[in-house]
């Protein structure tokens, strides 16, 4: 187990043409579950290939435990990995895939031998480990990466983007073992994601990536209610949050905030007189579209199902989201105001 | 639908046969029929000069297995085979695995190594007589400014030329040397093939998993390379124990028949020598052999595709 700070490290590409991460400063003390979330091409999978040595920085520093790292290979950092697709060797065996990393540090075979015992009971894959990973489901495998990557405790944890292969159902299971897995061996895991719902239920910690830099870190209650700019702002929560124009400001509110008052505006709300355009009805919520006349901006609004019945398309309504959740962004800069 | 227009079955049949046709006819004409030819030929007595054939059943290939010349000629097939099958796998393995790197000028390496497959292997057995000529072989002069010819106690002999032609050994070396540098090519470029084949994410899973190179390169990467070494072996096994031109122009199966191989004994026997039965027997000693090869490896190949 150790700790892993990153100073101003970046990473480049075509001989500095291309910069996949930028000047990225991170600490992860020992034992954190931090999530890397970011769109594809936001540089978070170099970020991680680069803290595992399979790339080489262009700049920067690498402390993984206070150790310098920037120049161990990648057998030298104790690190364990988990591919997005799971790279099992597939001429081995499930047992050989688990023992192959102890195999290589030469430890001795009866050693071997209870490890991958009790990785596999870990995982509750005892059963499958004669099989070939050709003669697995997507789930075993994914298990058996995961057995491969804990059987040597690892100092740092490195998982890209391990449940986009799962089906939905098994996503979900997934991410309670990642989690169960976590509190039990409490090994600093660095996870890699695109996923905002993996993000916000799985990181202790999440850091938005964007261009290759960090956009914001902090808990998923901060990176939803309290996001640093407007990028982080509309890249969190489905439907993103709106961002109305209001002078030198944009002002910022979750589609959830809003509501529908009987009749004046109470005080302490902001009103916003709106022309539906369109509604969908989700099921237990709905989802109404519509654009503000006075500044011509599209917001999307998020009602309980039952709220929602009277709404006619084409009609105006005057809906209310309280002061104390709205959020105010520089209109240049893109910040957050300090409220 | 009247009884003239065709259903889209049928027509999709007849358009099947119609291009089979062609490669079907090739392999009769040019394959099968001659391969039934040799068969009859010989379980008969036929020579070039009778036009009679007399049924004899099996004598032309118990006379073979009494002749030193076909036994040495079946030893000699297998140890050059064998021995260019190794040299191309192990060379061709390295020159593979180096190729495969990030180079500056890739491409033209590539190209030089693939020349010796492009050039027609009649003029490169004849480039390669005059590299192993017994008295102007540049080899020779190589080896004889290094001191290791043509004095007393020298490595390869107190006379000033080797003479690789020659000498039985080391003609028999010199044939799997020009064989090697012919198939050498090929072996490559089908490694190579399979070694970009091997996904990223599993050389770097090893590297992170704590592999060095060469626990990577014999745990994970040859492993899974078994197929693309079994096409490899079956292209090389049957192009080389069917190839006549390498021995018919550097020796002939001289010196004394001591490099003598299937393919030239059958030529020399039956065509040459006129016995058209015996020639055919020996010729056709190859088919079983290639059959077994084959097979074997074709089956390894399926029980390991992964």
């Amino acid at each position: 187990m150790a700790s892993l700070s990153i100073e101003h490290l970046s990473t480049t590409f075509d001989r500095g043409r291309v910069k996949a991460v930028d000047d990225v400063s991170l600490d992860m003390p020992d034992g954190e579950f931090l999530v890397l979330l970011g769109a594809s091409g936001s540089g978070k999978s170099t970020l991680m290939r680069t803290i595992a040595g399979l790339e080489r920085p262009s700049s920067g520093a690498i402390r993984i435990d206070g150790r310098l790292s920037n120049e161990d290979p990648p057998r030298k950092r104790n690190i364990a990995m988990v591919f997005q697709s799971y790279a099992l060797y597939p001429n081995k065996t499930v047992a050989k895939n688990i023992s192959f990393p102890l195999e290589a540090v030469r430890m001795p075979t009866a050693q071997i031998q209870e490890k991958v015992k009790w990785a596999a009971t870990l995982f509750g894959i005892d059963e499958l480990l004669h099989r070939k990973p050709r003669e697995l489901s997507g789930g075993e495998r994914q298990r058996v990466a995961l057995a491969r990557a804990l059987v040597r405790t690892p100092s740092l944890f490195l998982m890209d983007e391990p449940l986009s292969n799962l089906d939905a159902k098994l996503r979900h299971s997934a991410r309670r073992e990642f989690k169960r897995l976590h509190e039990q061996t409490g090994i600093t895991t660095l996870y890699v994601t695109h996923d905002q719902v993996e993000a916000m239920g799985l990181g202790q910690r999440i850091a938005i990536l964007n261009k290759g830099q960090i956009q914001q870190i902090g808990t998923p209650h901060e990176i939803y209610h309290e996001p640093a700019n407007t990028f982080v702002a509309q890249f969190m929560g489905s439907p993103p949050m709106n961002l109305i124009p209001d002078g030198d400001w944009l002002l910022g509110f979750h589609a959830e905030d809003a509501w529908l008052p009987e009749g004046e505006t109470p005080a302490g709300q902001h009103a916003l007189p709106m022309e539906i355009q369109q509604v969908e009805r989700l099921g237990s919520d709905a989802l109404i579209y519509g654009v503000l006349p006075a500044s011509q901006t599209e917001v999307i609004l998020k009602l309980p199902d039952r709220l929602a019945g009277g709404l006619a398309i084409g009609a105006s309504r005057t809906f209310c989201v309280p002061d104390s959740q709205l959020q105010r962004f520089d209109l240049r800069t893109g910040l957050r105001a300090r409220n | 639908m009247t009884a003239r227009t065709l259903s889209q079955g049928q027509r999709d049949t007849l358009l099947a046969m119609s291009m089979v046709l062609p490669a079907i006819l090739y392999i009769t004409l040019l394959l099968g029929i001659p391969i039934v030819l040799a068969v009859v030929y010989s379980l008969n007595d036929v020579t070039t000069g009778s036009p009679v054939m007399r049924y004899i059943g099996l004598e032309n290939f118990i006379a073979l297995l009494d002749t030193p010349d076909f036994m040495r000629a079946v030893g000699n097939t297998f140890l050059i085979t064998i021995s260019t099958l190794l040299g191309v796998l192990v060379l061709g393995t390295i020159q593979a695995e180096l190729l495969v790197r990030p180079t500056r000028g890739k491409w033209l390496i590539r190209f030089l190594i693939l020349l010796p497959w492009t050039a027609p292997a009649s003029l490169s057995a004849i480039a390669w007589l005059w590299m192993l000529d017994s008295t102007f072989s540049p080899i020779d002069w190589v080896l004889r400014g290094l001191g290791l010819l043509g004095h007393p106690g020298a490595l390869f002999g107190d006379f000033d030329n080797t003479f690789w032609l020659g000498r039985s050994g080391f003609a028999l070396f010199s044939i799997i040397l020009v064989n090697v540098w012919r198939l050498l090519p090929l072996g490559t470029v089908i490694i190579l093939a399979g070694l970009n084949g091997v996904p990223r994410d599993i050389l770097e899973q090893a590297e992170i998993d704590g592999a060095g190179y060469f626990r990577r390169l014999f745990h994970i990467v040859l492993p899974m390379l078994i197929p693309v070494f079994g096409v490899t072996i079956l292209f090389t096994f049957v192009f080389v124990f069917t190839d006549i031109v390498t021995v018919f122009i550097l020796t002939r199966g001289g010196p004394a028949n001591a490099t003598q191989v299937l393919p030239t004994l059958a030529f020399f026997t039956g065509v040459q020598g006129g016995s058209l039965g015996r020639g055919a027997a020996t010729a056709l000693f190859l088919l079983p052999v290639l059959a077994a090869v084959s097979i074997l490896i074709l089956a390894l190949i399926r029980r390991r595709e992964i």
